[in-house]
């Protein structure tokens, strides 16, 4: 094993909150043995947070970690973040790009452990060679996430080698979906890391690079990496930097798995509107990249308005859209109008919030308020499909949090709808609402047995379309959990390396051998598939002592309502799939 | 930066000689900072020590036994493109090699003859 590689990567800062004190420990053992990236994190999550921890007391930890590929590889651009997610109560984990990879491993370290709670609001700033616990009173209550990040620029030094990771006013209100904003645009978006920050009333981290590792086998990474760039730039990425991946609307409506007005249907008649075509001929003012990306994914919209009082005298920002935040935010709320719809996702983003389950949760709300499960004493607001300017107020109070509505709205759609009803239409798996798919079973399935819930875990929503592509048959239930499980824990390499999952095409288990041999690695690729397996069977034990069972899950019955390209989803179907998981896991773990 | 510090078998940002920042952020854009080979560059007349030589064809060479690291010539260039290596206390110049354009996937940064 390359030991000056593993021995510069594993370097593990550990900071404490409440006695303002950190120190390095080498943990070559960790990451000898489980790489880096998730496979490190879940390791240093174990030691961090014992079984039972409430997710915003000091016993949370934040974890961030980033693997033995990191930034020295094209597309080796992301960070992982572990924690316990304070929507759901489980280890959670949350990816983000930007320059949070490379500033985190050119600080000098593989992972940054962030322990206990501050009596007082503060920051940090992580230099190579210290930490600095600076007062953030004057930065408390600065509702923007990213005017948290101007103020920050001017004052932390570093311009060009440092991230800058915040939060806005829903992690401080403990919004139990608040982001961390990570530079501007990028985000540790799903399962509530901002409020967890909020909770250690840390209200932003600057890492600043400064230093430099000697490449082990110089003349093999210059070849491996060329062959690896080479296939950055070619067909394999090409719907991440055309369209970007606002282009699933158009591609997903056609075939009706467009999740609209909650999911109620999965054809939306304003596609077309908010498409990805349409947003890059209107809209599409920049595209920019996370550092060590060829691609540049990060599509930015330029917004221009003018004042309201004033005519002539116009502002214009800049949003960036994805994919997700438009279905969230557009189709799932019938919105077409896409001024409004980066109103929308502007408020979303300045307030801090994750634009998955705001979107999902404000759907949910204008479903109960129109068949009167609530009124408008709930709500404030009249919310109404397509109405954009209320459902920018009702962002707003989902932060403010004015009545106990909100306050219930703000713990995640799952707890409104307990206390509320109309759970039938409440969108969560395991209390998380779901990305935006609406594609066939193996989805729901792989959502509600992913280990952080996401349509990413194993990519199930693309299995599904190929199903419906190639006109096949459903795979027994049996079948699909191999299947979905198999391309999770494959996943699990790529978060340990830690690689973009955009990449996921361009990374075989054989140049990554060869990449990690360069760096004076052993690896075979039986092992790596080995270690996939290990990490995720890990994964699933903690889950499990934290008490996820699968077969005990909620499911709405939204899902086995709305027709999907592979037609209506059958109840039994996926009750046998959760069966068969719990076995296999049971079993494993 | 990557390309240019990988160049030296280095994996990191700040032994780069190129530069990359945002004007205020991210929606500005971003600000490449390189050496443009000065015909008349004034770091070398900064240079106490004569260890930055002109360069035919525009630029400088740096000769690091003669450099005693006062900084001067990072003053003197208002672009910006030269910096102190905090490790070796002598400036990180740009050696006009080119690979640094190889990797840049838009064409932002060429190599190209001064005219």
């Amino acid at each position: 094993m390359g030991r000056d590689w593993i021995r510069t990567l594993s370097r593990v800062l550990y900071i404490d909150l409440a006695k303002k004190s950190y120190w390095v420990e080498n943990r070559e053992d960790l990451f000898e043995e489980w790489l880096g990236g998730i496979g490190v994190a879940v390791k240093l999550y174990e030691e961090e947070v014992p079984r039972g921890a409430d997710p915003l007391g000091p016993e949370n930890a934040i974890i961030f970690s980033v693997g033995p590929l990191t930034t020295i590889y094209p597309m080796a651009s992301k960070t992982i973040a572990a924690f316990k997610s304070p929507l759901n109560n489980y280890f959670a984990e949350s990816h983000a790009g930007g320059r949070s990879a490379s500033a985190i491993r050119f600080a000098g370290y593989g992972a940054i452990v962030i322990r206990n709670a501050s009596e007082r609001p503060v920051y940090l700033i992580i230099e190579p060679e210290r930490v600095r616990f600076r007062d953030a009173g004057a930065l408390w209550g600065v509702r923007s996430a990213e005017t948290v990040g101007r103020i920050l620029r001017e004052v932390t030094g570093g311009a060009g080698v440092r991230s800058i990771l915040r939060i806005g006013g829903a992690g401080e209100r403990l919004v139990r979906y608040a982001s961390v904003m990570v530079e501007t645009f990028r985000h540790f978006g799903r399962m509530g890391l901002g409020a967890v920050f909020g909770s250690k009333k840390l209200k932003a981290v600057v890492i600043i690079a400064g230093k430099n590792f000697r490449i082990p086998k110089l003349k093999e990474y210059r070849e491996i990496h060329r062959e690896i760039y080479e296939l950055t730039r070619g067909p394999g990425t090409k719907k991440y930097h055309d369209l970007g991946t606002a282009a699933n609307i158009i591609s997903l409506n056609v075939i009706g798995a467009l999740p609209t007005r909650n999911f109620s249907s999965g054809r939306f008649e304003g596609a077309e509107e908010i498409s990805g075509e349409k947003l890059a001929e209107t809209m599409l003012a920049r595209r920019v990249a996370c550092v060590a990306c060829p691609v540049a994914c990060i599509h930015l919209a330029a917004i221009r308005e003018e004042y309201e009082d004033e005519k002539f005298l116009y502002k214009t920002e800049f949003i960036s859209y994805d994919y997700e935040p438009i279905y969230a935010l557009g189709s799932n709320l019938g919105i077409s109008d896409r001024f409004g719809l980066f109103k929308m996702l502007k408020a979303v983003e300045d307030w801090g919030l994750d634009a998955i389950s705001t979107g999902v949760a404000l759907a949910w709300a204008t479903e109960a308020l129109e068949r009167g499960i609530i009124s408008e004493n709930e709500t404030l607001l009249h919310l109404r499909w397509g109405d954009w300017k209320t459902y920018v107020e009702a962002i707003k109070n989902i932060v403010t949090q004015p009545n106990e509505f909100y306050q219930a709205l703000a713990l995640g759609v799952e707890e409104a709808a307990k206390k509320y009803g109309g759970e039938e239409f409440a969108l969560a798996f395991n209390r998380v609402e779901p990305a935006g798919y609406v594609t066939g079973p193996l989805y729901f399935i792989s959502l509600a047995v992913g280990s952080r819930h996401s349509h990413l875990d194993s990519g199930a929503y693309s299995m599904d379309q190929k199903l419906f592509s190639k006109g096949e048959k459903l795979p027994a239930p049996e079948e699909a959990v191999e299947k979905i499980a198999e391309e999770e824990a494959w996943r699990q390499v790529l978060n340990s390396l830690v690689i973009c999952l955009f990449a996921r095409a361009i990374y075989t288990p054989d140049n990554i051998c060869n990449a990690l041999n360069a760096l004076d690695y052993d690896f075979t690729q039986d092992a790596l598939r080995e270690l996939g397996w290990k990490i995720y069977l890990e994964k699933q034990r903690i889950k499990r002592e934290e008490g996820f069972r699968p077969t005990e899950l909620r499911l709405p019955e939204r899902i086995f309502q709305t027709p999907t390209p592979l037609g209506k989803i059958s109840k039994e179907y996926i009750q046998r799939a959760l069966e068969t998981f719990e076995k296999i896991i049971g079993n494993s773990t | 930066m990557l390309a240019c510090s990988e160049r030296l078998g280095y994996a990191g940002l700040t032994k780069s000689a190129i530069r990359i920042v945002t004007p205020g952020g991210v929606e500005r854009g971003f600000t490449v900072i390189v050496c443009r080979a000065c015909r008349d560059p004034p770091c070398a007349r900064a240079c106490p020590e004569a260890a930055l030589k002109v360069r035919q064809g525009g630029g400088i060479l740096l000769d690091p036994s003669k450099c005693i690291g006062c900084g001067h010539c990072v003053e003197a260039c208002d672009i910006g493109a030269i910096r102190l290596d905090p490790e070796t206390n002598k400036p990180i110049t740009c050696i006009y090699c080119g690979y640094c354009a190889e990797f840049c996937p838009h064409g932002v940064i060429a190599l190209e003859e001064v005219g």
